[in-house]
């Protein structure tokens, strides 16, 4: 449904997008991952035919973006960043002007105006003034905007930036249900947002795919180790002899001393029956075990992982101080990406 | 042309939503109105010493010389003031805003965004030329102004009010500023409107140019009820140059965005 081949997009001498290639199927979710600045935005851009690309094609539905950009308007709907509403209209003759600009048979706008103001929950605020809206009233207007001429691709810019845990429920929710009728690629810089909605991801960075594969397959191949984390009560020397004489482990380390006992942390390669043994070990040897906890890599460590080579590592010092502020706070992370001059 | 009149009613109904119809009419009502009354005032008083010099016998004073021609002619220094604020949100907003990005995704050419942004102002425009029609008409109720030159100069004026509008448009595109947009607009305008200047005391080849480029001596004819073809190329061109280069500014936007 969407294919990108070798796309490249340079902003003057800075490069945004370098050499990027994909593929969405028909009905897929894809979330696109990455720090802000990777260039998720770019290409987003590039695909809905606001942006041309320096070098390279793409492709949506068999339309090339560049040769017949008018078919691939016609089927794409596109959420920016920031959706892109005129506050001083009423949220009924705003979508309803964007029903016309969307090429949508006269005849047939009311019918679609009130079909996505159903989908979308918004019905109760049609008559206000857009800009009176709350964040999450304009986000979902802002799809509703998007859905409007029943596009066969979906393109979602950080869909859920802004927004308070409720909505961000909501609106995941509301883009599950949309799966099957559209295909979807949907950015953001918020790890669990993918995992829950996304039936694979493509990690960017510095322009550059990193990686592309279901969030399942991503977590357990780059998992490799497995952590564990043991509340044992007993001698601490014993007890780490004890824990390295399993050939599964590699590395024990004290994590921290809860109530007079210690807390391991254990790396071991992968062994489906690591923790049946090492409990074994340790009740056998007299010792209490209090609590076995198992640190699976999650999404978070694996993202960083792959974002964090040296190149990164030096611009996190310089530019890029908060990979991890950025999850927890978009807006945070909103005000680094304007330094890239990305939505400028 | 379905989607061009979209856009030009989207962008004629804001102006109404938003305060700037209300001011533009209601600063060009009261300034035209006094144009309007003075003209009046010194033709009610002309009139009445030529009558008194020259008997019952002397033909009438002619009203669309002394009233209509004047409070037209001025009326357009009016436009140089209230059409950088017409003009300056049109792009200036959306690129501000972000709902740039919902033209340019949209299937839409490039030209159906320019001409019916350009529409929708020169619909505003038209409500002021009906203020002034409404004013003038007055004199219809009195005595038997000539309506073939009226309706000539106001056809003038639409057409010089289309060349400012699209001057503005395109000045609009370049910036995400509307101050920054309607200073410039204003500031071009106001070299355009004088730039006939300077022929009146030199007579070079870039002193006629400089006549030639001037936007308000093309109006003069219109002024008198003539349509001379010089002055309607004049006009139609600096439409289509406006628009010509907005186009090209909003592809140069895609590429800089």
């Amino acid at each position: 449904m969407i294919q990108v081949e070798g796309v490249t997009k340079r902003y003057g001498p800075k490069t945004a997008v370098s050499n990027i290639s994909f593929e969405v199927e028909r009905g897929e979710i894809v979330g696109f991952l990455g720090p802000n600045g990777a260039g998720k935005t770019t290409t987003m851009r590039i695909l809905t035919g606001f942006l041309p690309p320096t070098q390279g094609t793409a492709s949506v539905a068999g339309f090339d973006v560049g040769k017949s950009p008018i078919e691939v308007k016609r089927r794409i709907g596109y959420l920016p960043e920031s959706p892109p509403l005129y506050p001083e209209m009423e949220v009924g003759d705003y979508l309803r002007f964007v029903a016309a600009i969307k090429r949508i048979p006269k005849k047939e706008i009311p019918r679609r105006v009130d079909a996505v103001l159903e989908r979308t929950a918004t019905g109760a605020v049609r008559d206000l003034l857009v800009g009176k809206l709350s964040k999450g009233y304009r986000q979902r207007v802002g799809l509703a905007q998007a859905l409007i001429h029943g596009p066969e691709v979906l393109v979602l810019d950080e869909p859920t930036s802004g927004l308070d845990p409720k909505q961000i429920i909501e609106v995941r929710g509301l883009i599950r249900s949309l799966a099957g009728e559209h295909t979807i690629l949907l950015s953001t810089h918020i790890l669990p947002e993918v995992a829950g909605t996304c039936g694979r991801v493509i990690i960017i960075n510095e322009g550059r795919i990193e990686a592309s594969d279901t969030p399942e397959n991503l977590t357990s191949q780059l998992q490799g180790a497995n952590s564990l984390l043991l509340d044992i009560d007993g001698p601490v020397e014993e007890v780490r002899e004890r824990l390295e004489l399993d050939l599964a482990v590699r590395k024990v380390v004290e994590h921290e001393a809860r109530d007079g006992r210690m807390v391991w942390r254990v790396e071991a390669d992968k062994d489906e029956n690591l923790t049946r043994r090492l409990a074994e070990a340790v009740v056998t040897s007299g010792w209490g075990l209090y609590e076995m906890q198992s640190l699976g890599l999650s999404l978070e460590d694996i993202f960083l992982k792959l974002t964090s080579d040296e190149s990164a590592a030096v611009q996190a010092e310089e530019e890029m101080p908060e990979p991890e502020a950025a999850e927890s706070d978009t807006s945070a992370g909103e005000g680094s990406e304007s330094g890239e001059g990305e939505d400028e | 042309m379905r989607n061009i009149w979209t856009i030009a009613m989207r962008e004629f109904k804001v102006y109404f939503t938003s305060p700037i119809a209300y001011i533009v009419l209601a600063m060009f009502s009261v300034v035209f109105g006094y144009f309007f009354t003075s003209g009046l005032a010194f033709f009610m008083d002309y009139s009445a010493s030529v009558q008194a010099q020259g008997g019952a016998g002397a033909p009438p004073l002619n009203v669309n010389q002394f009233v209509i021609e004047p409070s037209l002619g001025n009326m357009s220094i009016v436009l140089l003031f209230l059409m950088p604020m017409i003009t300056m949100r049109l792009f200036a907003e959306e690129q501000r805003s972000g709902t740039i990005e919902l033209l340019l995704t949209s299937p839409l050419q490039d030209y159906h965004i320019i001409c019916g942004k350009w529409l929708g102002a020169l619909l505003l425009y038209a409500c002021l030329l009906l203020v002034a029609v409404l004013n003038i008409s007055v004199l219809f109720l009195y005595t038997t102004p000539d309506w073939k030159p009226l309706l000539v100069s106001l056809f003038g004026l639409l057409l010089m009010g289309g060349s400012m509008i699209a001057i503005g448009t395109f000045i609009s595109t370049l910036t995400r500023n509307q101050i920054v947009a309607g200073a410039l607009t204003f500031g071009v305008l106001l070299l355009l409107w004088v730039l006939n200047w300077i022929s009146s005391y030199e007579t070079s080849t870039f002193s006629r140019l400089c006549e030639y480029l001037a936007i308000s001596p093309h109006f003069e004819q219109f002024s008198r009820g003539v349509v001379e073809l010089k002055d309607l190329l004049y006009y139609i061109s600096a439409i289509s140059l406006g628009l010509f280069l907005s186009k090209r500014s909003l592809e140069a936007l895609r590429w800089k965005a």
